[in-house]
């Protein structure tokens, strides 16, 4: 029997595995829409703008490890997609998003919403398509599914005009992709990892760097053993906390711009980096040309392109890190490095990363360690960008695999409320902590209508500084105290969160806190909490623009900033 | 590390856009390329590129593994090491008058290139060979004014029976 486009499209998704698809309809995806109620198995979910759309499958997918999947109308529709597909490049999370086009017979005449995103969206997406023909949309999806789950994960868009969708030929599901220009190395070459063994074996002072790739591998076991045996410290870059548990012996906590500076310190004192899944991205390692002096480089990637990009690698490995690091284990001595990580202990003493001042008023980083406490790091936690993203990456203990969702490579803001959305229905079971900034917050603040239509139970902590804060900070800091465009006037999101149909408190005091998340834990659907926080908090340390890791600046430590800007 | 000219040879699927993908990676990523030739393979269903690119050779291997990622490039070999032949063709329409035309014929001969097309006032000239031989005769027929220029960029082949 014939099947249309659209019925194959959605066969083709069940065949997958999908379960949920976020979007919003219009005239091009029209037939598609159509045809959902006969796949009872698919879950669409009616978001409030499209880039809602493709940051929930993006939440979706870093929570399950399965590709999100978001579908958008030709136009308007696809470049709304956009934000949310450039972020999901950017941190590689596995996402196919489904575009409507015009018809076949009017693409190229700027016909009403025509617009050529698969042009627009060639460097931002791992690999994209547009449908011609309907016998090739099967393969197609079959092939998008493939390219955007396996390797190095990424999205795949699939343009697909209207006639398409309604054209009907026989439906064959392919079980095998053909793609000659798709390679994946999963692992890595035996001669490499002897090689990187040694170093780590005659290593005095080594530092592992843990990056995304762990997570995506989901090679915590592995990790740890790693990690153990050889006795190294792990630092973390912003995605690749939760790799490793926050609380062990060995972990120094995030490095970088933001970091503690006890990774800081090991990271530019090591004589040995093993960077595990990470790309040496600027914000991790500050000053390039000063970056750890006198550590030699283990890279271990599995994408090639990674290897020597930012910084130079002695000893590449090329492949999945669970397989390299399976290896690796068989490989490594069991290490001590007892003078090493005893100089690691004093700069933990010396700078306790979790410090926080006693003082009546709302601190942020007092509230985020009170959400660690009260969920005991059981929970996923979905930040905004900004202030409040590194105080959520640097208060919450990361013990779980797999507890922070946060974009580290685009930032774009308004990506908390969507992603929080998509990652609880994701994992209904876990208790999801959105940490929103106020002004990220009103970005994508329509998918507070979603979560009461689909009844997504997110709890929403709004860290209220009154300040697009990060950049407030920058100008304090670096722009002579002149505050230009970064006081935000709100509105009160208590009454707004009603007006959607969600329950909120407002917190004013310190004391307030603590009753106030437990409030929202043991309300059973979305809860809202309007923190209003120290308007001119600020994250310390810093490592100012243009300097290494160890000169970072905090208020004990003001030499640093003397003489610039 | 300095700057040299690169070659890079890439078998590509010949797909709608795929020259689009490849000329984007180029731009986006800040990569210098001097010239891409890109026709038919021995392979049907693939084209082979030849690409002149500029730049260290860390700068070089990023080139090559990055355009090694698009899903439609399947392979990518940078042959400058290697032995290669490499040809250029050109189309030259250079001015002529009733004086110039016979001293412009001799040039063309010895360098072994082809009078392809006349015009009362012009000749259209046809060289092949590397960018060397090309730019040589291009200056001495400089001289005589030239009207349009042609030229496809480097193409190229490894020597010998390798592949
Ligand atoms: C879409 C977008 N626009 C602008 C920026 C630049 N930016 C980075 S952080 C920031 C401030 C964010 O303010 P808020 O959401 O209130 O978070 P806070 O830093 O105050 O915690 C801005 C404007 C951005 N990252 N994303
Ligand atoms: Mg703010």
């Amino acid at each position: 029997m014939k099947k249309t486009g659209a019925q194959i499209l959605c066969e083709s998704l069940i065949n997958e595995g999908v379960e949920v698809i976020f979007g919003i309809l219009g005239g091009s995806v029209l037939p598609i829409y159509d045809t959902f109620p006969q796949y009872t198995k698919l879950r669409h979910i009616l978001v409030r703008h499209e880039q809602g759309a493709a940051h929930a499958a993006d939440g979706y997918a870093r929570a399950t490890h399965k590709a999100g999947v978001c579908i958008a109308t030709s136009g308007p529709g696809a470049t709304n997609l956009v934000t949310g597909i450039a972020c999901a490049y950017m941190d590689s999370a596995p996402m196919v998003a489904i575009t409507g086009q015009v018809a076949r017979s009017v693409i190229g005449r700027d016909a009403f919403q025509e617009m050529d995103i698969t042009g627009i969206t060639i460097p931002i997406t791992k690999h994209n398509y547009l449908v011609t023909d309907v016998t090739e949309l099967a393969k197609t999806v079959k092939e998008a599914f493939h390219i955007a789950q396996t390797g190095r994960p990424g999205p795949v868009l699939i343009d697909i005009p209207r006639d398409v969708q309604q054209e009907q030929t026989d439906f064959i599901y392919p079980d095998k992709v053909d793609l000659p220009g798709y390679r994946v190395i999963s692992r890595g070459h035996p001669s490499q990892i002897k090689k990187a063994a040694k170093l780590i074996n005659e290593a005095e002072q080594p530092v592992i760097i843990a990056g995304r790739g762990i997570i995506i591998s989901q090679a915590y076991d592995e990790f740890r053993e790693f990690a153990e045996k050889a006795q190294l410290p792990v630092a973390h870059t912003l995605l690749g906390l939760g790799s490793f548990p926050g609380d062990h012996i060995l972990d120094l906590g995030m490095m970088g711009m933001h970091g503690t500076p006890c990774a800081n310190l090991a990271v530019q004192n090591a004589d040995l980096l093993i960077a595990v899944g990470m790309r040496f991205d600027d914000r991790a390692t500050a000053n390039t040309e000063e970056f750890a002096p006198n550590a030699r480089v283990i890279h271990i990637d599995i994408d090639p392109a990674e290897i020597g990009k930012n910084i130079p690698a002695e000893v590449p490995v090329v492949g999945d890190t669970k397989s390299v690091l399976t290896a690796l284990n068989e490989e490594v001595k069991k290490g001590e490095h007892v003078d090493w990580l005893s100089q690691i202990e004093q700069w933990r003493c010396e700078y306790p990363s979790l410090e926080i001042r006693e003082t009546d008023e709302v601190l942020p980083q007092y509230i985020i360690n009170q959400i660690y406490e009260a969920t005991r790091g059981d929970a996923l936690i979905v930040t905004g960008v900004g202030q409040n993203q590194m105080w959520a990456a640097r208060y919450f203990v990361y013990t779980k695999p797999d507890s922070l969702i946060s974009a580290g490579g685009l930032g774009p803001m308004g990506f908390e409320l969507p992603a929080a959305m998509g990652a609880k229905i994701g994992r209904p079971e876990k208790v999801v902590w959105c940490i929103a900034g106020d002004g990220g917050f009103q970005m994508t603040i329509q998918e507070l209508a979603t979560i009461t239509q689909e009844d997504i139970a997110v709890k929403i902590a709004i860290m209220n500084n009154g300040y697009l804060g990060m950049v407030r900070q920058w100008q304090e800091l670096f722009y002579g105290r002149r505050y230009v465009g970064t006081k935000l006037w709100n509105p009160d999101f208590v009454k707004i969160g009603e007006a959607y149909g969600i329950p909120g408190i407002k917190v004013k005091r310190r004391e307030e806190v603590i009753p106030a998340i437990q409030k929202a834990m043991e309300y059973p659907g979305a809860f809202l909490v309007d923190f209003l926080i120290e308007p001119e908090e600020n994250i310390y340390p810093i490592v100012p623009p243009g300097e290494c890791l160890a000169r970072f600046f905090q208020p004990s430590k003001p030499e640093v900033l003397e003489g610039r800007f | 590390m300095t700057d040299t000219r690169h070659t890079l040879v890439a078998l590509v699927e010949d797909k709608p856009g795929v020259l689009n993908r490849v000329a984007s990676l180029f731009r986006r990523r800040s990569f210098n390329i001097q010239s891409l030739a890109v026709g038919g393979s021995e392979h049907s269903g693939l084209s082979r590129m030849t690409i002149v690119a500029v730049g260290d050779s860390a700068q070089i291997e990023q080139v090559r593994k990055q355009l090694e990622k698009l899903i439609n490039v399947v392979k990518v070999s940078d042959i400058t090491e290697e032995g290669m032949v490499t040809r250029e063709l050109a189309l030259i329409k250079v001015k002529t008058t009733a004086s110039t035309r016979s001293e412009i014929m001799q040039i063309v001969g010895v360098f072994r290139a082809n009078i392809v097309d006349v015009a009362p006032g012009s000749l259209t000239v046809e060289v092949t060979g590397d960018e060397d031989k090309v730019n040589s005769l291009l200056r001495l027929l400089r001289d005589f004014g030239i009207k349009e220029i042609s030229r496809t960029g480097r193409i190229a082949l490894t020597r010998g029976s390798s592949s």
